[in-house]
């Protein structure tokens, strides 16, 4: 209350971003955790930036990490945009992973590029298969979506894992299937990164479907379902259709993402590799405000805790869990933007 | 009589809008006092401000003569300032008693003494004359009930001052008649009600006395014998304002719809329409009047294409429509203006020209080639329509939700009128608009009657459908209970509205 007006009005004008102020608070109540903790926050933190950015090779990691839950974002983001709570990306994903596996290591005698595009589009086309099966049901049955998308992840997690542990497991003692062939790898882009064109491929997407949503009647009547049902309807819009429509190209994009962590990074399917990217989806696509240029930007944030918290702990011995505590506090704090105006402006009048 | 409350040269701007410009205002103890003004006049900021949810810039705010300080909420109540607003500040999932004391509550140790609590409510409910069941659900109740909690809680925090802030907007007309008479029970208490409208017919049937703004402006305070319906009107919008509009050409021959013994099915929560006939000549407005839920949505629901007739057909201009879809419909030149603006005519969260185009967007020459919408038509078009109907907005890419409920009512008519109409349904299309907006609104009606453009006019006001109609049908419990000229006197139409045909008896 002690603040002068002008201090305010530049205060509230800084307030176009939120984001900003909440990330920062995200970190500062990091630095506090490390100081209770008896770390060096400047120390730990200076670690954790330089292992995200401080080099071509870190912000390789960085991009590296970023890529699947960019994808995953965008999935997200499209269903939520024509108002459906899809939280099975996750078993999109993983779905669209297995069917490129399968692509890379079982077709043969292809050309690269052409090898490539049909693993990821197999990809896509499953983790499709697996958004139209909740769509179908949600729109002919009423089931909802929060409850058949979370069990169809389930089922994909285990159905992937049944899989690579028996029909299609390389000999050995690891969970996974064969290498996929040569031809079926995304080239590496920043070598000797993980970085591969998948990121290119999801930077992509995010401009068309930025383009679709925006500029094209299919995005705008998706859009308007999302919004208000009830005047879909009654201006002729046929809802039941555009939901399906946006839940097949949801599970399109999650399985061309899965597709791509396959064929760019692992080179296999590995049992159990995703931590969960079709959730860290969800909480990206919302710190990206459910817009895809914000999807880019949180994606990338996100993947530059992954990739600087695993150098941080490599070098100050900070356990990785504050990498993801920070993580979670942007996320709780983002979503929170009336509680973080309140705390710096002091304002009673919100 | 004292002055209970009383505001001296009160100030409070907002960027770029000086939302109060120096009101004084002076409230009786004992009395209802009509706070009367356009949409934007500064009634909502000054009630907030004497309520302390605002700070004035200047001025003074007095309570029984002596100068207060009141920045918050808390404190006005301390002095016995109590507002219900517009929208209801209530827990759906609470039962109403929990949401009366929610905040200060009675309690028994680490428990809410229940007992206790229900025994004081009963007895204030008894001074109060309301009625309500404490124990029911507060989702359950109806729009009316949950009103009733919100003068509840301010009773029980002990308001002697009680601001209302266009508590009839979200009304059905017969809750507003029980409103009123709660009005009078708390008036007969002793408690001072200030009530905030832009409907003169409310204000009329229970204020004392009137205070009008302008433009944030105080124009002036009258006593109700003193003032007419024209002059406060004049008062509030700064120009003599139309009443009665002139009834236009008479309607033509050629048909425009014809209903033909249409029955739709009884759904849960809908009213089956039974044997419906009625025909629609063009230049003609057919007025639709009945007391709300006896069939008016589901009429427009049936003649838009949202519901489906069991039996009989549907005819428009010669063509049986009965089994086509919404997007047929709007393709032949029907139109409809939804009775609930933001949950079927409007999406509050699109900006204006997207809102303009809901409907149109998949059609050349709103996208060109097949799908990308072709932006320099989009603009063009978007920047006419608001041009034409004169639509009040920073621009056309401001979101519906920033603009006023008249502008966004005229957002549904520039849409809904582009193309070539032939019908127009209109339900409830003046609900929530001030005076001017109304008057816009009533009048491009009668325009679009000259034109010999149909319309069907549904509508719970019985004086607007009787001022603009050619021929009123009265709709009771799903059934036509007769055809009235809009001359007929108030009386029939109560008869036929309450279920009773002419001849007494009842159906």
């Amino acid at each position: 209350m002690a603040m002068g007006v002008p201090f305010k009005k530049s205060l509230s004008r800084f307030f176009v971003f939120p984001e900003i102020i909440a990330i920062l608070l995200a970190f500062l109540i990091g630095a506090l955790i490390l100081v209770f903790s008896g770390y060096s926050p400047l120390v730990a933190f200076s670690a954790l930036f330089r292992g995200a950015f401080g080099s071509r090779n870190a912000w390789g990691q960085t991009l590296t990490q970023a890529t699947p839950i960019l994808f995953t974002a965008l999935a997200f983001l499209l269903t939520f945009r024509a108002g459906i709570f899809n939280i099975g990306v996750e078993g999109q994903f993983l779905m669209g992973a297995m069917a490129s596996a399968l692509a890379g290591v079982y077709f043969s005698g292809l050309p690269a590029p052409l090898h490539i595009a049909l693993s990821l589009l197999l990809g896509g086309a499953m983790g499709a298969l697996w958004g139209l099966i909740p769509a179908l049901l949600k729109v002919y049955l009423g089931a909802h979506e929060v409850i058949t998308t979370m069990m169809m992840s389930y089922i994909a997690s285990y159905f992937t894992s049944y899989l690579v542990n028996y029909p299609f497991k390389a000999p050995g003692w690891v969970a996974q299937t064969e290498n996929v062939a040569k031809t079926a790898l995304l080239p590496k882009i920043l070598p000797p990164t993980q970085l591969s064109l998948s990121f290119i491929i999801a930077l992509f997407l995010s401009l068309l479907l930025s383009f679709f949503l925006f500029h094209t009647y299919f995005g705008f009547q998706i859009r308007a379902v999302g919004l208000n049902p009830g005047i879909a309807e009654n201006r002729g819009i046929a809802i039941k259709n555009r939901q399906i429509l946006a839940f097949i190209l949801s599970g399109f994009i999650a399985g061309i993402g899965g597709g791509g962590e396959i064929l760019g990074v692992h080179g296999r399917f590995v049992d159990g590799f995703s931590p969960g990217y079709g959730w860290d989806g969800i909480a990206v696509s919302l710190v990206g405000k459910l817009h895809p240029g914000g999807c880019i930007l949180a994606s990338i944030l996100f993947g530059m805790l992954r990739a600087g918290g695993m150098t941080m702990t490599r070098v100050t011995k900070v356990p990785l869990d504050l990498s993801l505590i920070i993580q979670a506090l942007v996320i709780i704090l983002v979503s929170a933007p009336y509680f973080i105006k309140a705390i710096i402006l002091r304002r009673k009048d919100f | 009589m004292s002055k209970i409350l009383q505001t001296i040269g009160l100030t409070k701007s907002f960027p770029g809008v000086l939302a109060n410009d120096r009101v004084d205002l002076e409230i009786e103890e004992g009395e209802i006092h009509g706070l009367l003004g356009e949409n934007g006049a500064g009634k909502s900021v000054l009630m907030s401000t004497i309520y302390g949810l605002y700070r004035p810039d200047k001025g003074k705010i007095l309570i029984r003569g002596k100068e207060v300080v009141i920045d918050s909420p808390h404190t006005a109540i301390q002095h016995g300032i109590g507002m219900v607003h517009q929208n209801l500040t209530l827990v759906p999932s609470f039962r109403v008693w929990e949401n009366i004391i929610l905040g200060k509550e009675i309690k028994k140790g680490l428990f809410l003494d229940e007992k206790k609590v229900l025994r004081q409510l009963e007895e204030l409910l008894k001074v109060a004359n309301l009625e309500i069941d404490l124990r029911a659900k507060t989702e359950e109740l109806s729009l009316g009930s949950q009103q009733r909690i919100e003068i509840l809680k301010i009773l029980y925090r002990g308001a002697e001052t009680l601001i209302f802030d266009e508590p009839t907007t979200v009304l059905t007309p017969q809750e507003v008649d029980q409103l009123i008479t709660t009005f009078r029970s708390l008036k007969k208490e002793g408690k001072t009600i200030i009530f905030i409208s832009h409907k003169l017919k409310e204000v009329f049937a229970v204020c004392d006395r009137v205070t009008v703004l302008r433009k944030g402006k105080k124009i002036g305070t009258l006593p109700i014998g003193e003032a007419t319906p024209e002059k406060l009107a004049e008062m509030m919008v700064g120009r003599k304002v139309l009443f009665s509009f002139p009834r236009g050409k008479k309607p033509g021959k050629e048909i425009i719809l014809k209903l033909e013994d249409i029955t739709t099915s009884e759904e849960k929560g809908k009213v089956a329409l039974q044997n419906i006939n009625f025909t629609l000549h063009a230049g003609e407005i057919l007025g639709i009047a009945g007391v709300e839920g006896n069939g008016q949505r589901e009429l427009a629901e049936l003649l838009v294409g949202l519901i489906k007739a069991r039996k009989g057909k549907i005819f428009f201009r010669e063509e049986d429509i009965t089994s086509l879809s919404p997007k047929e419909r709007i393709k032949r030149g029907i139109a409809h203006i939804p009775e609930d603006r933001l949950r079927r005519g409007a999406i509050a969260d699109f900006t204006v020209w997207e809102n303009l185009i809901i409907g149109f967007e998949d059609q050349p020459p709103f996208v060109k080639g097949k799908l990308t919408f072709n932006h320099s038509f989009l603009k063009q078009f978007s920047s006419q329509k608001v041009k034409e109907f004169e639509i009040d907005t920073p621009g056309d890419d401001a979101l519906l939700k920033n603009l006023s409920g008249g502008n966004q009512q005229r957002v549904v008519l520039a849409r809904e009128l582009s193309g070539n109409v032939f019908l127009l349904i209109a339900s409830q299309p003046t609900r929530g608009l001030d005076i001017a907006a109304t008057e816009y609104l009533r009048n491009k009606l009668l325009e679009l009657k000259n034109q010999d453009k149909g319309i069907v006019l549904i509508s719970a006001d019985l004086d607007e459908v009787r001022s603009l109609s050619d021929r009123v049908l009265v709709l009771y419990e799903g059934k036509i209970m007769g055809e009235l000229s809009p001359e007929s006197d108030e009386y029939q139409f109560g008869l036929l509205m309450g279920g009773k045909n002419g001849n007494g008896g009842s159906i």
